[in-house]
């Protein structure tokens, strides 16, 4: 038994077919818990008003939308050396997530931003970071949908993602020496001193766990739609060919 | 491979077109500044350094799709991936020439469009040195975008919007250098930095370039 069994498309698909539907409810409960207990069942912030409460949707988006490329660049690598096709479909199935997950954090960023910071956009380091990471995704998205063979697309994407992933953090770095920050420092760390209030903590840490699981449902089941796609493909080509 | 160096900086200066252009392009962009934002001196000496690297990195941008696409076409990519040089090395040697074509009359040209847009004195030599570092780096980096792109129809488009993220790092290392320097600051940081991007793209992305061109070529 290994992890390997599921780069069998038949396999995958027949183990996601019962998976995804409880992976699903399970992020739909624990996104409910976290989201209400977040936004009606916790203090204020004393400096911060209410507007605090748009941590449980920033702070959880922002970390899938790291996670997601971190997700893409294995998948990728996955692809290149051991050549299993649901890994490189697995990839491009996390990519629109990954984009949609960094313009939410965006846009909750700025929604924030305006009534405490006093504007919707500052070029800080991490707010920049984040505007050039939205830009790789949508490179590598563009790269997937103008390449029409799908091995040579795959092929690709997954050199783009290895070589995008380098300069990723190296553009994080060079934005920190570029400019000093206005964004607070990490919301959760295993250093407790830098986290938020417990009343703040728990809930958070239910609607990440909500996100999380929220993504992997929408990874899995992205990449059933890409399998069956292909397949279809497959099958028109076989009616034409006959 | 310098035969090939050479071939490629002959084919960029006598047909036309390429060698020239990159440079035309950033005149323009240098004069169309002060339209924009006023002719005002103060104004102008502030922003020089951003605009200067940006309107090099724009025109480094502009020639990259005839990198390998002229040769994609008339079939002579796959003479030179069979040929006995490496890959690799005909990747290298294509991004050389281009500099040679793009970058150097870029870095030669630069102090005179400074003139234009009254970068203050010491920031001369930095703009200078800065965009002779730097430089190599963007035209390896397009060499792996070019690379990626070269088997589509309307590449160049794509092109941009996949190399243009990854020029930031040298952007941003380039452009602070200038303004350290003409501020009379103490460049080496950035600089150090400008230089180990150079470096570090010229050992790792012509490996990228080549799988990348392997892949187009099957």
């Amino acid at each position: 038994m290994s992890i390997w069994r599921y780069a069998n498309p038949a396999k995958f698909m027949a183990t996601t077919e019962r998976l995804v539907p409880a992976l699903s409810w399970l992020a739909a409960v624990a996104l409910a818990v976290g989201l209400v207990w977040g936004f009606f069942f916790t203090p204020d912030d004393y400096r911060q008003g209410s507007t605090v409460k748009i941590i449980y949707l920033h702070v959880p988006a922002a970390l899938i939308a790291i996670n997601a490329w971190f997700m893409m660049l294995a998948a990728s690598l996955i692809w290149l050396i051991r050549r299993h096709h649901v890994s490189a479909l697995a990839a491009k199935a996390a990519a629109p997530v990954g984009v949609t997950m960094t313009l939410i954090a965006l846009v909750t960023g700025a929604v924030w931003g305006q009534p405490m910071w006093g504007t919707w956009w500052a070029w800080d380091p991490r707010l920049t970071s984040f505007l050039i990471l939205f830009l790789f995704y949508l490179g590598y998205m563009a790269l997937w949908s103008a390449i029409e063979d799908p091995d040579t697309a795959a092929d690709l994407t997954s050199v783009l993602c290895l070589v995008g992933s380098v300069f990723a953090v190296l553009s994080r770095y060079a934005v920190n020496f570029w400019n000093q920050g206005l964004h607070q420092g990490a919301s959760l760390s295993l250093d407790a001193e830098e986290n938020v209030a417990d009343v703040f903590y728990l809930p958070l840490l239910v609607a990440i766990g909500g996100f999380v699981l929220l993504f992997i449902a929408l990874v899995l089941q992205r990449t059933r739609t890409e399998i069956r796609a292909r397949r279809l493909h497959a099958l028109r080509l076989r009616e034409r060919m006959a | 491979m310098i035969r090939l160096v050479l071939r490629d900086v002959r084919l960029a200066v006598r047909a036309g077109g390429g060698f020239g252009l990159g440079l035309a392009f950033f005149l323009i962009v240098t004069v169309l500044v002060p339209f924009g934002v006023g002719p005002e001196g103060a104004v102008l000496t502030r922003i020089a350094p951003g605009i200067l690297w940006v309107g090099a990195l724009l025109a480094c941008l502009l020639s990259l799709d005839r990198m390998f696409a002229l040769d994609w076409e008339d079939g002579s990519l796959d003479l030179l991936a069979t040929a006995p040089v490496p890959l690799e090395g005909v990747v290298a040697a294509k991004a050389l020439a281009h500099w040679l074509t793009t970058g150097l009359p870029l870095v030669v040209a630069a102090p005179l469009f400074g003139l234009l847009l009254n970068l203050s004195g010491p920031g001369y030599v930095w703009l200078v040195v800065s965009l002779a570092l730097g430089t190599p780096a963007l035209s390896v980096i397009g060499a792996f975008g070019a690379a990626l792109t070269v088997g589509l129809k309307r590449g160049g488009l794509l092109l941009s919007l996949l190399v243009l993220p990854l020029y930031v790092p040298t952007l941003i290392f380039g452009a602070e250098a200038v303004r350290r320097g003409a501020e009379g600051l103490s460049v080496e940081t950035p600089l150090l930095m400008l230089a180990g991007i150079t470096a570090g793209t010229l050992a790792v992305l012509p490996f990228a370039a080549a799988a990348a061109l392997r892949v187009n070529l099957r």
